[in-house]
């Protein structure tokens, strides 16, 4: 039998948050567990702030006619928005929050292998941050998260080396949040803890690090080639000045293809825990998921180019490019169809962690299938660079990452904070966010069919209906991410007290208390048992009742 | 073409729609039938490996229909039938220029007649944009310093939705216009309407205006190569390599004739680039292909590829 978590004490027991009140304790502070709540706190405001430039744009888009503000605004609009959710959202977000908080906690280690690097992590990405702020604040940049050449480096008079340097400093943060995690997963995991007792969030995160570290070089690399020809005149995209546009295009998307995968994996591994810990069951084919995390990381390099298809490359280059992004859905099917097989026979209980779970498998279903659709190709040169393209990804990154950072915030938040969040309004927004999610994102499938271009600022009447569906969506979806916000910030006071581990969940984070210490561990543990071993816990009912 | 797209687009959404049909009845049956019931436990499953198996061999063979037909239709796509009208798109921002060969020029306007299949020569004149019709499920970047082509027959009359969807900036979204399909016969009367002379007499202007006929001269051998004929065969370079002296290669060599040198000529031959227009650039690739039609009637010296490097007379447009 494990040993189950001590009882929470009521009486003031020194834990990571209690250790240290003063400003420089949490700005200097080398706790992995601190690093990920100032994470926390920023991508949250960034995430807003990203949200803040959707419902923009889709206002701007209920008419028609370019009327709530300037074409050249809204250029700049859709470009804060995408710039913000990918490079300051969506690719730290779990990573960095829950992979920090946790990595070290899921492998019994004390910290991550280089705490000051984690730190320094955090630093260059506020700094990216900031400078990116200053540049959104002095005009802005317009060209789309794309930057695409010519236009980037010679048809727009916007800021763009300034707001590249911001992404350049949050991609080397990147760079050494991936390396962090690669030599902690390899060199300090507890005693006892072999590779295939590993929870499936570590391999998630372990496949998710490696394309960090293989990866963002490649973009940082471009942004530098960027601005030496925006600056220097050097031609090297611009055929104006000798250079070749789609050089550009293939060294970008080498990196922003697999940066799907940055930001999906670690989400999919929340949902392996999610559903182990609700279903009471270990992973169905724990191996096949496992390394399907790895396959999708490897594959995912090898596909780039489906972002390509009408831009002017080979017949044959499609054909190729088209054949090996299949390659990709095999891993991303077995991992849906693992999750689902969990269920059977399992003892299956709605807590709101798994309601995003439930979430997350069907939005991820549909947001995979409709890639399926855009990598063949006959179908791909309709539909890429419409609502329909939009509409995917966004399926897979709302719907996948965002439900999947949503569903492990609700899991873990006892363990982060020591407090249960509200049962009701939880489940609530949960609901919000699907119907909202459905309801936004939905009608721009048929939009992009029927032949609406992303990134347009007016449009034919003839796509108004669609629109206005999207835009209601959009404020349901803007209700059920404010929730979360008010009742998570209700619950750091108001919350119950959790226990050390509220789900009766395995894994080793919840053996320790909540909050954790601040060296995690009081004693180093030693692993006896696979991952996901629920046959050896009781089920929480038979123990103390779970805070509401 | 539009109904092979939709045909491929009903099937893949059969497919999606059965496939998310199954894993929705299956997460709900099951969450519903393995709800937790006091007393009942979960029951502890490994998996199976044989299951994984077949789960992972049925899609890939399912996504591989999605693939074959996909890249067949794409094949077709991208290939324009030999018989296609000519009609070169010039792209800035933000505004289509469209030249047919007759001469006749638009702007965001592309008249055509219905049954003939029409291949467009695009490029553009600064940034990347993109030359979408919904109606046609057809979309191609237009680039600039560069050819990209596309192509479609048009069946039904009237008029069709032109967007730009690639990203071009202000005005990306007022970048549009209508494809005009009319009736062979209307589309003849709208034709004569023009007073312009075709585009490759306006080539052929600018091919003596230019100097370029003191060199690339098609009774002697010149400085330059003789270019009847060398539309669309291939050409021995310096360096051994053989390229198809396609539309890219002629508006290369004239913007930058020494990127390719051909073999058995010197590099004598200045640079183009910023002194032609691409309006001046797609005169001149039009006449040039027009040299290869067997109705030029001009003294023809040397008509055959070039296929061996010993020959002293090669292909070459330098």
């Amino acid at each position: 039998m494990a040993s189950i978590g001590i009882p929470a004490n009521q009486a003031p027991k020194l834990n990571y948050l209690n250790n240290g009140h003063s400003l420089k304790s949490w700005l200097l502070t080398t706790d992995h567990k601190r690093i990920a709540l100032l994470y926390l706190i920023s991508v949250t405001v960034f995430f807003f702030l990203g949200g803040f430039f959707a419902m923009l744009i889709r206002l701007e888009l209920l008419t028609p006619q370019g009327d709530l503000m300037q074409a050249d605004t809204y250029n700049k609009v859709f470009t804060m928005h995408g710039m913000i959710m990918v490079f300051f959202f969506l690719i730290p977000v779990v990573p960095a929050v829950l992979g920090n908080f946790l990595v070290p906690l899921m492998i019994g280690a004390k910290d991550l292998a280089f705490p000051r690097i984690n730190l320094l992590s955090w630093y260059l990405y506020i700094t990216g941050g900031m400078i990116f702020l200053h540049c959104m604040l002095t005009g802005g940049v317009d060209t789309g998260w794309t930057f695409y050449t010519p236009y980037s480096t010679a048809g727009t008079n916007t800021n763009i080396v300034e707001a590249g340097l911001a992404i350049f400093l949050a991609g080397f943060s990147s760079i050494f949040t991936g390396l962090n995690f690669i030599v902690t997963i390899h060199r300090m995991r507890a005693p006892g803890l072999t590779w295939d007792r590993l929870p499936l969030f570590i391999w998630a995160n372990y496949a998710t690090s490696l394309v960090m570290i293989l990866g963002t070089p490649v973009i940082a690399i471009t942004i530098v080639l960027v601005a030496v020809e925006r600056l220097f005149h050097l031609g090297i995209f611009d055929p104006g000045l000798g250079g070749d546009p789609l050089l550009f295009q293939h060294l970008f998307w080498f990196y922003s293809h697999p940066a799907v995968y940055i930001m999906i994996l670690p989400s999919m591994g929340v949902i392996s825990e999610l559903i182990a810990c609700f279903a009471r069951k270990r992973v169905f084919g724990y191996k096949f998921v496992a390394l399907s995390s790895v396959a999708i990381a490897v594959f995912g390099f090898l596909v780039w180019a489906h972002h390509m298809f009408v831009a002017g490359i080979s017949l044959y280059a499609a054909m190729i490019f088209s054949f090996l992004s299949f390659s990709v859905g095999v891993p991303s099917a077995v991992k849906v169809f693992n999750w689902t097989a969990t269920l059977y026979k399992g003892s299956i209980s709605y807590a709101t962690p798994m309601l995003y779970a439930f979430g997350f498998i069907g939005l991820f279903t549909i947001g995979g299938l409709t890639g399926l659709m855009l990598a063949t190709i006959g179908i791909d040169v309709h539909v890429t660079d419409t609502y329909f393209v939009v509409a995917h990804f966004h399926y897979v990154m709302v719907g996948g990452v965002l439900m999947g950072y949503l569903g492990g915030l609700h899991f873990w938040w006892p363990k982060m904070t020591g407090r249960m969040y509200p049962e009701a309004w939880a489940k609530l927004s949960a609901l919000l966010v699907f119907v909202g999610f459905n309801l936004t994102f939905f009608p721009q499938f048929i939009l992009g069919y029927v032949g609406m271009p992303r990134r347009y600022w007016q449009y034919p009447p003839e796509f108004q209906a669609l629109n206005v569906l999207s835009t209601a969506g959009a404020s349901i979806l803007a209700v059920g991410y404010l929730l979360p916000m008010i009742y998570f910030v209700w619950s750091l006071r108001y919350g119950k007290i959790a226990e050390a581990n509220p789900w009766s969940a395995a894994g080793l984070e919840w053996k320790t208390t909540s909050p954790p210490p601040t060296f995690n561990f009081d004693e180093t543990p030693v692993v006896t048992w696979e991952a996901y071993n629920y046959d050896e816990i009781p089920p929480w009912e038979r123990r103390a009742p779970v805070a509401r | 073409m539009a109904s092979q797209v939709d045909a491929l687009y009903i099937y893949l959404l059969v497919v999606a729609g059965i496939v998310t049909a199954l894993v929705f009845i299956a997460v709900t049956v099951l969450a519903i039938k393995y709800r937790r019931v006091p007393g009942r436990e979960a029951q502890p499953i490994e998996g199976s490996t044989s299951l994984e198996i077949t789960w992972s061999i049925i899609p890939l063979f399912v996504m591989m229909t999605f693939f074959i037909w996909g890249a067949v239709i794409y094949f077709q796509e991208r290939t324009p039938p030999a018989d296609s009208t000519e009609v070169y798109v010039v792209a800035k921002q933000w505004m289509w220029k469209i030249e047919h060969m007759e001469g006749q020029r638009e702007i965001n306007e592309l008249h055509v007649p219905t049954g003939q299949n029409i291949k467009l020569i695009m490029t553009s004149q600064d940034v990347i944009h993109s030359f979408f019709v919904p109606a046609f499920r057809i979309k191609q970047d237009v680039l600039p310093g560069r050819y990209t082509t596309f192509w479609f027959k048009a069946t039904k009359p009237g008029h069709y939705h032109l967007f730009c969807a690639e990203y071009c900036g202000t005005q990306h979204s007022g970048m549009g216009g209508d494809i005009v399909v009319m009736e062979p016969q209307d589309y003849a009367q709208w034709m004569a309407g023009g007073t312009s002379a075709p585009l490759q007499d306006t080539g052929k202007q600018l091919f003596s205006a230019l100097g370029c006929a003191t060199c690339h001269r098609f009774d002697v051998q010149g400085r330059g190569p003789n270019l009847t004929g060398i539309y669309n065969k291939p050409v021995l370079l310096e360096d051994g390599r053989t390229v198809i002296a396609d539309e890219n290669y002629v508006r290369e060599s004239i913007l930058n004739p020494t990127a390719k040198i051909v073999n058995g000529f010197k590099p004598v031959m200045p640079a183009f680039q910023g002194i032609v227009s691409d309006e001046q650039l797609n005169a001149l690739v039009a006449y040039v292909k027009s040299l290869s039609q067997p109705t030029t009637g001009t003294a023809v010296l040397q008509s055959q590829p070039a296929t061996s490097p010993a020959e002293p007379q090669k292909m070459q447009v330098q």
